[in-house]
């Protein structure tokens, strides 16, 4: 029997240019036209102004470490305990759900507002999923 | 709304708390409305308002056979409850019904008659949180804590000290499900659950239920209890995805909910003789006694710590155990109004003393949403 896979998304036609960007390697953003607002999670208006003006753009990929936890128990399908489920706080301004790659799942490595980059996990063909990983430098 | 003008004059849990494997789920919320409706003394065709959350209305309508001209199935968590109270004391004000039925029942520890929570993937929350590996709230709840520790200098002892001083006013609860005395290194070498929190934190899986009977305040006098009058309610949402929160150093629903009861009871903080907020895990008090006003956040840890709120402290805080020592079925927000209401009537297992106010604080899925009910014995 396959192992139990982790939770997969599935788009909908307001985050389909979401899941695009990141199968094209790109963490992608809306932003409105009319009062500069970046927000996420998608949505094909401002949720700040209402204006139906909003543009989708190339996100840095820059972050900081906002907050976490460390699940141990129970683990979702796919994870192997114990992993962190953590919060990045955008260079952009909208935080996002994320996990933590290439550094050690403990309170020690995991040091709030530590500075991240984005990298990208390929499920699928169709879904490539935004993780972070301690930022180069 | 109206200060006072409507009461609760019934109020019951489930004739079992904790495990209850000969019930299934539908069968505790007729179990607490039937014992609600006695303590009443009612009958249940003196009932023509209801209000439930997650099972629908309709469904407890037709199991207890009422035929309401009201109706209300405000389903955002655990505090629904609060919402429903709120709601009703509108709805009775406006002269939509007389007498309201609110009940609260889980099998969830058991889990007969009860269909498994799920998140749909093409959902916000299934495509931004579920596959970063959520999976139940322990995993999701506590995710704002570490950044609330961090701005207010916070410490895990006295986060750990919620529930050591939880699990004193347990002790003197017969019906609470777990009375043995801890201490803070009890809970800080208990299993880890998800860091920062172990399972000492979380609160406990039961099954169980209550429920509620309102009136309005000028009917309320002849019932058989001490009416317990309704001084102030308060309501709001934010996200149902916590990883979308305002903030993680305050909840946006608490600070609505919390501050309009307040207003509209007309009360200060220092009128408060008792307090309920709802403990699904250890952080929620100190959101609450930050976001209600009742002091400052970087206080809150520290308060608690010092034993302000443990039996004889100045602000007694979940009487009855709470979430992390009472019982939490799921949805614990009407085991905090059952406390509320006994408080009031002065039946509570652990009395306080004289209270004649009391503010009772519910939260919603992970901090999605809030309900803020004040209660009074004096009209």
């Amino acid at each position: 029997m396959a192992e139990p896979a982790r939770a997969k998304p599935k788009p909908t036609p307001e985050t389909q240019h979401f899941w695009d960007g990141t199968q094209a390697g790109e963490l992608r953003l809306q932003r409105c036209d009319a009062c500069a607002n970046v927000y996420f999670p998608p949505r094909p208006f401002c949720p700040c102004c209402a204006s139906r003006k909003v543009s989708v753009f190339k996100a840095s990929g820059k972050g900081t470490l906002y907050s976490y936890v460390i699940n141990h128990r129970p683990a979702a399908p796919g994870f192997t305990p114990p992993y962190a489920i953590a919060v990045v706080e955008l260079d952009e301004g909208p935080r996002m759900m994320s996990n933590i790659i290439d550094c050690p799942q403990t309170p020690e490595a995991l040091e709030l507002d530590m500075k991240l980059e984005v990298a990208f996990e390929k499920l699928d063909d169709k879904i490539t999923l935004p993780l972070f990983r301690p930022a180069k430098g | 709304m109206r200060r006072n003008a409507v009461a609760v004059v019934g109020a019951a849990e489930t004739t079992e708390l904790g495990v209850i494997p000969n019930m299934s789920q539908i069968q505790l919320h007729a179990d607490a409305a039937l014992n609600a409706i006695a303590d009443a003394g009612l009958k249940l065709s003196d009932i023509d308002g209801i209000a439930t959350a997650v099972e629908t209305p309709q469904q407890i309508a037709h199991y207890l056979g009422i035929t309401p001209t009201w109706v209300d199935g405000t389903s955002v968590g655990g505090c629904s409850f609060m919402l429903h109270v709120r709601h009703a004391a509108a709805a009775i004000e406006a002269g939509l019904c007389k007498t309201v039925l609110i009940t609260h029942a889980e099998s969830g520890k058991s889990m007969i008659g009860k269909q498994p929570r799920s998140t749909p993937a093409d959902s916000l929350n299934g495509q931004f949180e579920a596959p970063f590996g959520v999976y139940g709230p322990p995993s999701m709840f506590p995710i704002p804590v570490l950044r609330y520790m961090k701005t207010y200098g916070i410490t895990h002892e006295q986060i750990a000290m919620v529930a050591v001083v939880q699990r004193e006013w347990a002790a003197k609860n017969p019906r609470a499900t777990m009375k043995a005395p801890i201490t803070v290194e009890d809970v800080l070498n208990s299993r880890m659950i998800a860091y920062p929190f172990r399972i000492l934190q979380c609160c406990l899986v039961t099954d169980g239920g209550g429920a509620l009977i309102l009136t309005s305040a000028d009917r309320a006098k002849d019932f058989r209890n001490k009416p317990v009058y309704i001084l102030g309610t308060g309501e709001s949402v934010e996200t149902p995805m916590v990883s979308q929160m305002e903030t993680f150093n305050s909840s946006r629903a608490f600070k609505v909910a919390g501050p309009t009861a307040f207003k509209e009871a007309g009360i200060a903080h220092k009128d408060v003789d008792h307090l309920m907020i709802y403990d699904a895990f250890a952080h929620l008090p100190l959101y609450g006694l930050g976001d209600l006003g009742f002091m400052p956040h970087e206080e809150t840890g520290k308060f608690i710590a010092d034993g302000n709120t443990r039996p004889g402290g100045k602000l007694p805080l979940n009487t009855n155990g709470g979430g992390l020592s009472y019982m939490h079925s799921g949805m614990y927000g009407m085991y905090a109004l059952q406390e509320s209401v006994r408080q009031m009537r002065g039946i509570a297992p652990a009395q306080v003393k004289d209270a004649t106010i009391s503010v009772c604080h519910g939260v919603g899925g992970m901090f999605a949403a809030s309900g803020t009910i004040i209660f009074t014995n004096e009209k």
